[in-house]
């Protein structure tokens, strides 16, 4: 399974599914990051997490641990 | 301010100007409170020009989930006080996910109306939203405003008050047909449900929501077979479901109506972006603000401010402008240099100094200096040192005090330039007067001036370190900080913003408290506020100095060795309290917006930093005033002479305070010091920690071991702060639990820190006993256990 985490920086990958449950997951995908849509990762941080990522014309950051949660394609 | 007729909400993301819209709507009208039972900032303020309108400002969040407090606290406030009607501020730089908080907000049944930020930095950019298109598609009425420029928001509270008046309510969200047909089933197994309410039950049902009224989750079991088919035929949980449902209804709205231009270029916010969380210059550009943060707030304008109020305003005055100030100096030290400094006082300091008596170097350097301010400061801290030593050789305080008492005057300040003087003088000269008592006198100078002078000396710092917090945050930054610091930080249980509060907390406790503000998530606030007095504060600095001095020789390790202390105590109390049940819970994800770059406007930076100023004078200057009475009776009150009565120049030991102190010293024993003299001292130090050293002179180290005086200094340094901290930790709990909880961790630390040091040093340096050696290894391997330990981390806490 190929998730977010694996995306190279300055890559762009399109979101097939969302894994886990809870808190987390709500709200990784109340922030926009749902079925389909297109996630640019756009840098990580200085010490190397979390990462930058821009999803529907904004910019999100997310940790790497929390990046496996999302199945991209 | 239930005489108001129609109450609006104002809802929307953070950074979407929602502050800046509730600001120009209400104007000066407002009401800043705290949401009942969390941490959560409440406002509420009049409609400028409508006395009738009120306007409920609700967090900034992106959704209504049941997961943060900011989302629980608005829905419970739309749902149970049922406002007049929603204004949901949308950034239109950032549609589509400012509208999913407004697929949810029109489910609720409330007449709604949009406000749309920044249509006019749409334009610039090149895209283009179609107002009235987008305003027919939600069925929701919407007015176009710059919150910063100020322009629309007439029209938006205009809109909002009519919405209000018609009672209309909106057309929700419309999702995927079998949804459709679940949810509609789902809300026809309802009875005895407010008929607007019923839309907004059956989504959160069919989500399995666990925040529901009992009479509502009542139905869950009978809507979980609906629920189950349609998680079966879309292969998701329930919840996940209705969040694409939503952004799928958004992108079906939005298309055709919102035209966005390809990106490609980038903008000025990204370009600053790329310099400022740069993989090499992020770290060097975050130590240069946040050392320009510190250094101007705390060690300049603050040190400056503060020093002016506590000695100055709160002490025998100042000179006004400083003029004159010079002058005065330049006459005193002259003074001093006649009459003060023979050649008798400086031969016995000079034969001190070649004792190795402690502190006489630095007198002997004060006089060498020529400054009065120095030496008086020297003297009343090792003056009585001196004099104790071999029967009075270097005795220097007779021919001190006499000089002083001499038929030379000392200048008087008047005569320097024009002389201001400082409240104490002003009330006493005004209690005076009146002819009041002694007893009313010293209640109101040393009870109530003294008390409320230690809370405003560090008002004036506050304020010049709130207006950068909010410039930082209002700018964009304060969300990088956390972007950059986050790897380091959340290992210990905290945030990547809690640098700045233990950062501040080295200047002082209070601001740093209050500095936690910044941190949304609360779990990691409330971890930021449990530890950041541990590190040494400002007022904890003497105590290290006299313990340095007075036990070892000033030696250059005990200052870093109290600084160390306080970070050690900031880890482990980090990792073994994310471990506990109090802090487990939700597991807090950090997937936070890095809002775009802009100025923030000054009205809204001055206004957030008097907010949040005047809310610590009002409730931690209540508490302060009151414990410093308390603590000014008992140090007051006690016996003279076999019988109990008020004497303002009681010795310690005999007042109250010192019958406590003594009854309850034993507490100290295993740590070394059960001394009548050390426990008051400990208790002071609630008021003030530089009161410890008032209380605790040099010459009451004579007795104590070199590691019980350590002990001693471990256990000040770690255990609960003044009450201003305390007051400011009460004020950024808003639970009396929790603030009780902190307090009381703090003390259970700093006294296992303390019995760890004396108990292993002892026995290392063979005094020790037995069991208090085996005690201490166990306590040893008790705290690393918990630190070790394993638990269920939660899935963002890994890696």
């Amino acid at each position: 399974m190929k998730t977010l985490r694996d995306v190279a920086i300055g890559e762009t990958a399109k979101v097939v599914k969302i894994h886990g449950t809870g808190a987390v997951k709500r709200r990784i995908m109340d922030m926009g990051i749902t079925k389909g849509v297109e996630v640019y990762v756009r840098k990580e941080a200085p010490l190397g997490d979390p990462l930058e990522l821009t999803v529907r014309g904004y910019e999100l950051s997310l940790r790497k641990a929390d990046a496996e949660m999302i199945e991209v394609a | 301010m239930a005489d108001s007729k129609i109450t609006i909400a104002l809802a929307g993301n953070p950074n979407s100007g929602k502050t800046t819209l509730f600001n120009s709507l209400t104007g000066s009208n407002q009401f800043v409170g705290n949401w009942p039972g969390v941490t959560v900032e409440k406002k509420e303020g009049k409609l400028k020009g409508n006395k009738d309108v009120l306007i409920e400002d609700l967090p900034g969040i992106y959704s209504l989930s049941p997961y943060t407090s900011e989302e629980v606290v608005s829905r419970n406030f739309l749902v149970d006080e049922n406002p007049d009607a929603i204004l949901n501020i949308v950034d239109s730089t950032n549609l589509e996910r400012n509208l999913y908080l407004t697929t949810q907000l029109l489910e609720l049944g409330i007449p709604t109306v949009i406000a749309l930020n920044m249509t006019d930095l749409v334009e610039k950019s090149g895209d283009n939203i179609d107002t009235k298109k987008l305003s027919e598609r939600l069925g929701v009425q919407m007015a176009e405003i710059s919150a910063l420029k100020g322009t629309g928001i007439d029209e938006a509270s205009k809109l909002a008050v009519n919405a209000a008046q018609s009672k209309k309510a909106p057309k929700p969200a419309v999702f995927s047909k079998d949804v459709e047909d679940a949810l509609r089933e789902i809300e026809g197994l309802l009875v005895n449900v407010p008929e607007h309410l019923k839309r907004w039950y059956a989504v959160k049902l069919f989500e399995r929501d666990q925040k529901l009224p009992e009479n509502i989750a009542a139905y869950a079991s009978q809507a979980e077979a609906i629920i189950t088919k349609i998680e079966t035929a879309h292969d998701d949980d329930s919840e996940s479901i209705i969040t694409n449902e939503r952004y799928e209804y958004i992108a079906s709205v939005l298309n055709g109506c919102y035209g966005k231009k390809k990106a490609g270029e980038l903008s000025t916010s990204d370009k600053i972006d790329q310099i400022v969380t740069n993989r090499w210059l992020a770290l060097p550009i975050f130590a240069a603000v946040m050392w320009l943060v510190y250094y101007i707030s705390v060690t300049t304008i603050g040190t400056f401010v503060t020093d002016w109020t506590n000695d100055g305003l709160f002490g025998d005055g100042y000179y006004l402008f400083g003029n004159g100030r010079a002058e005065y100096t330049e006459a005193m030290n002259e003074y001093y240099t006649e009459n003060v400094w023979t050649d008798e006082v400086k031969a016995n300091v000079d034969k001190a100094v070649e004792a190795g008596i402690t502190g006489a170097d630095d007198i002997q350097a004060a006089i060498a200096d020529g400054d009065y301010e120095a030496f008086d400061e020297a003297y009343g801290f090792y003056g009585s040192e001196l004099d104790e030593k071999e029967n009075g050789v270097y005795s220097i305080s007779d021919t001190v005090d006499t000089a002083l008492a001499e038929d030379a005057p000392l200048p008087a300040n008047e005569d320097y330039g024009k002389w201001v003087p400082g409240i104490p003088v002003l009330v006493e000269n005004l209690l005076d007067g009146m002819g009041v008592n002694d007893f009313i006198k010293s209640l109101v100078l040393d009870g109530i001036v003294a008390g409320v002078g230690a809370v405003l000396g560090f008002v004036p710092q506050m304020f010049v370190l709130f207006a950068f917090l909010a410039f930082l945050e209002a700018c964009g930054y304060m969300a990088r900080v956390a972007f950059v610091m986050d790897r380091i930080f959340r290992r210990f249980g905290l945030s990547g913003k809690s640098f700045i509060p233990v950062l501040i907390g080295t200047g002082c406790g209070v601001p740093g408290v209050m500095a936690s503000r910044t941190i949304e998530n609360e779990r990691d606030r409330r971890m930021t506020v449990m530890t950041t007095t541990f590190i040494p504060c400002g007022a904890k600095l003497p105590i290290i100095a006299l313990i340095a001095s007075a036990l070892f020789r000033k030696a250059s390790w005990v200052a870093p060795s109290a600084y160390f202390l306080g970070m050690a105590a900031i880890i482990i109390s980090g990792i073994i309290l994310k471990k506990t049940k109090m802090f487990a819970g939700e597991p807090a994800p950090f997937v936070m917006e890095l809002p775009a770059y802009h100025w923030p406007t000054l009205t809204n930076i001055l206004r957030s930093m008097w907010e949040r100023g005047w809310s610590f004078i009002k409730k931690a200057g209540s508490i302060i005033l009151l414990s410093s009475i308390v603590i000014w009776l008992g140090s007051t009150f006690g016996w003279t002479d076999g019988s109990f009565g008020w004497n303002p120049d009681l010795e310690l030991e005999s007042s109250v305070l010192g019958a406590i102190g003594n009854a309850v010293k034993w507490i100290f024993a295993p740590l070394g010091f059960a001394e009548i003299k050390a426990t008051i001292a400990t208790v002071m130090g609630l008021v003030a920690k530089e009161e410890v050293v008032g209380v605790f002179g040099v010459l009451d180290f004579e007795g104590l071991s070199k590691l019980a005086g350590y002990s001693f200094l471990a256990f000040n340094l770690l255990c609960a702060p003044c009450f201003a901290a305390i007051g400011a930790i009460r004020r950024e709990m808003n639970s009396a639990k929790w603030t009780w909880f902190a307090i009381g961790w703090q003390c259970l630390l700093a006294y296992i820190a303390a019995f760890i040091i004396y108990q292993l040093g002892s026995l290392f340096t063979g005094t020790g006993n037995i069991i208090g050696g085996i005690l201490a290894i166990a306590l040893c391997a008790l705290i690393i256990w918990l630190m070790v330990r394993p638990y269920n981390e939660s899935q963002t806490a890994k890696a």
